[in-house]
């Protein structure tokens, strides 16, 4: 009886199909982490009971605490960035880490969670009288973290970022010309930014003009994972039967690339139920959105769900050789703690929403 | 400023939503199309391009064939040894990395050198030995340091050994390095894929003019490769077909007399078989250690061997052309009695000189031979009848008549490095100089030709290959080395065919007044000394070739500079009635042709016909006359 409402307590607030789609997720990571890296199963497993409790935990917090929190969240994240700029440890090349003594942090993963928290707090105050300034402030407040993570450098985090902040903006109701004014200006500033990127950046998107160009430094990524996929045709080459992940050509096949692990092994079937299973993922969080309660949580729950669609597209995108190189880990599948334990903060925080629809109307 | 009431916001906002999911199926079907075409569309190109990642060829090179003499002693083989090798492209800093290896293993200066000639010649990506015959505790002791070294491998090879060190080093020639002239040979034959992984290659000699026999065919094994290039497994494996062994017609031990019979003399004997053409002795001394070149000579050795005033490396046997001598007269005398020139018994008084011209050709002996005919004129050799006839013969029927017996132009000796020796003639001389003074031929010119000297020039295997043919009454033989080649799998045996590359109308009477006055030279002539107490008819005659011409001066052989002593000459066949060898032996600065050419050809037909083994160098005779 103990047990029972125990039970009860803890899956109280868990929305069944969002879990079953994360849980399929997860069972599918397991499969291909198997294949491509099994010494890392054990790892990722204890990963995934981190994210799992911290999922749980932002499940439990009512969006009005979120609100609350919203604030702090975004001004920590903006200090922490500024602290990682002045004095942030370097490792391959850019400035990401700020050591605390006890343990390492990555503040700009934290700004993934804080930039939609902050941008749908801010219209919630202005809900009903939104003006064109307000989206001004909203640009400031999204643009000054995204240019602090560019300068570190981490272009795919940033992208990431501003992709968060944009999707609260949009579903705020950013003006459709406004947008076409913003997407030509971008075309126009395009030169201008070419000027500012990292030389590795520029490599990045030179190569994926043309991975050719380089078959053995710059474009060795692109080509094989390109190779993996293709070679896995329709059916793919069977679990563990890659050749290209088992012999190690696939770079970063447990992380970034581990897609092209799935595309070899699975080939086009596999390739098309991971599109279903997004799919599902984010017609959920699409669905919990349609019917949050507030502005706050309807743009919360949205830009969440979209960021989901970002990490898969951009991912998914790179491995197949469609978007540069980036540095985006495939959502709840790639290798790694920090990004599954902000993922699936977004996934409690769907939860959350979800359970908590009727309350304001009430 | 706008106001909205919230049920047109969450309109609103719905729209946006379903404009959202519309772009999320979009970019995903984006994705799938990207997906079909890359699995479905491209599907074949990108199966090849990961089978071509995973699946590398390695050729396996054949075992190198033997070379085994006549009696299946083996004179070149191979050995399995560890070897301590470098990648150069995996090596940033070279002289730092061995540096460190010299810690670990006994790397000497000369390896060094020699490495460091070897990295000149090469291209990066190959691996080059810098130790060659690691021993075992040196193998153990670098495996537990490897991982120190990228780029650094022990490696198990075939290395190619010459058993016998020096001996027989011109015959069988040595095989070195792969260079580029290497490769535009194998390129001509379009041999590329059987010479992939091939390190080594025939630089002279056998080992040269053989080489594809040698070589075999290159075998491939299929390895699955990881993206480190690291072998994980093998796939599928065809063996190398090893290279056919060579058989010779060398008698390994007739060798190892004629070589010790020179001592330290410089020259070369080339015996040969006058019933096939099969060449039993093949001698050019001195000789060098063909061993030091099987993985790039050392440069102190290297120089050593090409500065030596005793030029080890030129092979006298085919290469040298040095005038006959009085080795010549016995085919001037069959030319006259086959033209009509001279008879037998005909004589000359000879006064010691003969006058052509305002000029004095004088005879080697003071004071003339007195009555001279065809047999005195061979078994003393006097000079002066050899002037009168060269006279009487004329330039163009002397070279005519020498020209059957192969003198002047290439054997087609199946060995490497052959040159063509001069026989002269009006025709030769307009061809080989320019100026038209130069160019015509003047008659007094013929009379020093008449005693084989003059612009004379032939190499010791057209020597040997003239006695040979004299010996079989004018059948003629190509000379060979190679008896037969064995393909090793099947056993099979290709024959090098003897046959007669031509038969010289000679009257078998004429031949016989010429074996005669030769028998003649060993028994009491001018090869008697050498051949006392012989148990078999030989026939023979020395030579003493001029090498400086010593304007009315008497040669003097002990005043003059060893370099400019004259070579000495032998020329024989045995047993006189049924020849079974024949052979021609040069000593270089020798002196007398009987001096120091004739002894070594008694100790070679000693060996060859009696089986007796000499004790020593073969001694020089104090002898006059040539």
């Amino acid at each position: 009886m103990m047990m029972r409402r125990l039970w009860f307590r803890l899956a109280d607030p868990i929305d069944t199909p969002l879990m079953g789609i994360a849980a399929l997720l997860v069972l599918i990571a397991m499969l291909l982490l198997g294949s491509a890296s099994p010494e890392r199963l054990p790892t990722q497993c204890g990963n995934v009971l981190v994210a799992l409790i911290a999922m749980r935990i932002a499940a439990e917090v009512p969006p009005q605490r979120l609100m609350y929190l919203a604030g702090p969240i975004y001004a920590l994240g903006i200090l922490l960035l500024i602290a990682v700029a002045l004095a942030g440890d370097v490792s391959k090349g850019a400035r990401r880490w700020l050591d605390l003594g006890v343990m390492r942090i990555q503040p700009s993963e934290l700004m993934k969670v804080a930039m939609p928290l902050m941008l749908a707090w801010y219209f919630q105050k202005r809900e009903n009288a939104i003006r064109f300034a307000d989206y001004g402030v909203a640009a400031a407040l999204l643009l000054l973290p995204v240019v602090l993570i560019a300068k570190q450098p981490d272009l795919g985090t940033a992208i990431l970022v501003l992709a968060a902040g944009f999707y609260v903006i949009f579903f705020a109701g950013l003006s459709w010309k406004l947008m076409l004014g913003l997407l030509i200006a971008a075309a126009a500033a395009a030169p201008f930014a070419w000027g500012h990127l990292h030389d590795y950046q520029r490599a990045r998107i030179i190569t994926l003009l043309n991975p050719e160009s380089d078959p053995l430094g710059k474009g060795f990524h692109i080509i094989q994972s390109t190779i993996a996929i293709g070679s896995g045709g329709i059916f793919g080459k069977g679990w563990g039967q890659g050749t290209q992940a088992q012999l190690e050509f696939i770079p970063e096949r447990h992380t970034d690339f581990i897609f092209a692990v799935m595309s070899e092994e699975f080939g086009l079937f596999g390739n098309l139920l991971l599109l279903v299973v997004y799919s599902m993922l984010i017609a959920r969080g699409l669905m919990i959105a349609a019917n949050a309660p507030t502005l706050f949580t309807r743009l919360l729950a949205g830009a969440v769900t979209l960021i989901f669609f970002t990490y898969a597209f951009v991912n998914m995108g790179m491995v197949s050789g469609i978007l540069p190189v980036v540095g985006v880990p495939l959502p709840f599948i790639s290798y790694g703690g920090t990004a599954l334990v902000t993922l699936f903060c977004g996934i409690g925080i769907l939860m959350s929403i979800h359970k908590n629809r009727m309350l304001v109307q009430k | 400023m706008e106001f909205t009431n919230p049920q047109e916001g969450l309109e609103k906002f719905r729209r946006r939503l379903s404009v959202a999911a519309g772009f999320v199926l979009f970019c995903f079907f984006v994705l799938f199309a990207r997906f079909v075409w890359l699995q479905v569309f491209q599907y074949q190109y990108y199966k090849t391009r990961a089978e071509d990642n995973r699946i590398s060829l390695v050729p396996i090179v054949p075992n190198r064939g033997l070379i085994v003499d006549r009696n299946g002693t083996v004179l070149a083989r191979n050995y399995s040894a560890y070897t301590l090798e470098i990648t150069p492209s995996r090596v940033p800093h070279m002289e730092a990395t061995i540096d460190a290896l010299a810690q670990i293993v006994d790397i000497q200066a000369k390896d060094r050198k020699r490495f460091k000639r070897l990295l000149e010649e090469s291209k990066n990506f190959e691996s080059l030995p810098i130790l060659n015959r690691l021993s075992d505790e040196e193998v153990a002791r670098f495996i537990a340091h490897r991982y120190r070294f990228p780029g650094v491998d022990i490696k198990a090879r075939l290395f190619r050994q010459y058993p016998y060190g020096e001996f027989a080093a011109h015959l069988l020639g040595y095989i070195g390095r792969v260079n580029d002239r290497d490769l535009e040979k194998i390129g001509e034959r379009e041999l590329d894929d059987n010479y992939r992984g091939t390190e080594h290659f025939g630089k002279t000699g056998l080992e040269q003019h053989y080489e594809f026999d040698l070589h075999g065919v290159t075998g491939f094994e299929q390895v699955e490769v990881d993206a480190g290039g690291h072998a994980v497994r093998t796939l599928a494996r065809t063996p190398a077909i090893p290279g056919n062994n060579l058989n010779l017609t060398i008698d390994a031990k007739l060798q190892e007399v004629s070589e010790k019979a020179f001592g330290k003399r410089r020259g070369s004997l080339v015996a040969i078989d006058p019933t096939s053409g099969g060449i039993l002795a093949f001698v050019s001394m001195p000789n060098y250690d063909p061993n030091l070149f099987v993985d790039g000579i050392d440069f102190e050795s290297w120089q050593e061997l090409n500065t030596s005033p005793d030029k080890p490396m030129v092979n006298r046997a085919v290469n040298g052309a040095y005038p006959p001598g009085s080795t010549f007269k016995p085919y001037m005398a069959l030319a006259a009695l086959e033209l009509g020139k001279r008879r037998p018994e005909q004589g000359i008084s000879d006064p010691g000189y003969y006058m052509f011209g305002g000029h004095q050709f004088r005879d080697d002996k003071k004071g003339g031979h007195g009555f001279v005919n065809m047999y005195t004129s061979i078994v003393q050799s006097c000079d002066t009848y050899y002037y009168l006839l060269a006279n009487d013969l004329g330039i163009d029927n002397i070279s005519a008549f020498m020209g059957q017996f192969g003198l002047g132009s290439r054997t087609g000796v199946d060995t490497e490095g052959e040159s063509e020796g001069v026989l002269p003639s009006q025709a030769w001389k307009k061809k080989r100089f320019r100026r038209p003074e130069q160019q015509k031929w003047y008659a007094g010119e013929t009379i020093s030709i008449g005693i084989g000297q003059g612009y004379n020039a032939y190499t010791p295997i057209q020597l040997a290959q003239a006695m040979a043919t004299l010996a079989n009454n004018g059948v003629m033989f190509r000379p060979h080395l190679v008896h037969y080649i064995t393909d090793t799998r099947t056993g099979t045996k290709t024959f090098v065919e003897p046959q007669p590359i031509r038969t010289i109308p000679l009257k078998p009477e004429n031949v016989e007044v010429i074996r005669q006055a030769m028998i003649g030279v060993n028994k009491e002539g001018t090869g008697a000394r050498a051949f006392a107490g012989a148990e078999y008819v030989s026939a023979g005659k020395t030579g003493t070739a001029q090498v400086f011409s010593l304007k009315g001066e008497k040669y003097s052989e002990h005043g003059t500079k060893e370099h400019l002593r004259d070579h000495a000459l032998f020329i024989a066949f045995a047993p006189a009635d049924k020849p079974t060898i024949a052979l021609a032996v040069l000593v270089e600065n020798g002196g007398f042709g009987a001096q120091a050419a004739a002894p070594i050809a008694r100790q070679v037909l000693d060996y060859y016909l009696l089986g007796k083994l000499p004790k020593e160098a073969a001694p020089e005779i104090e002898a006059g006359g040539d």
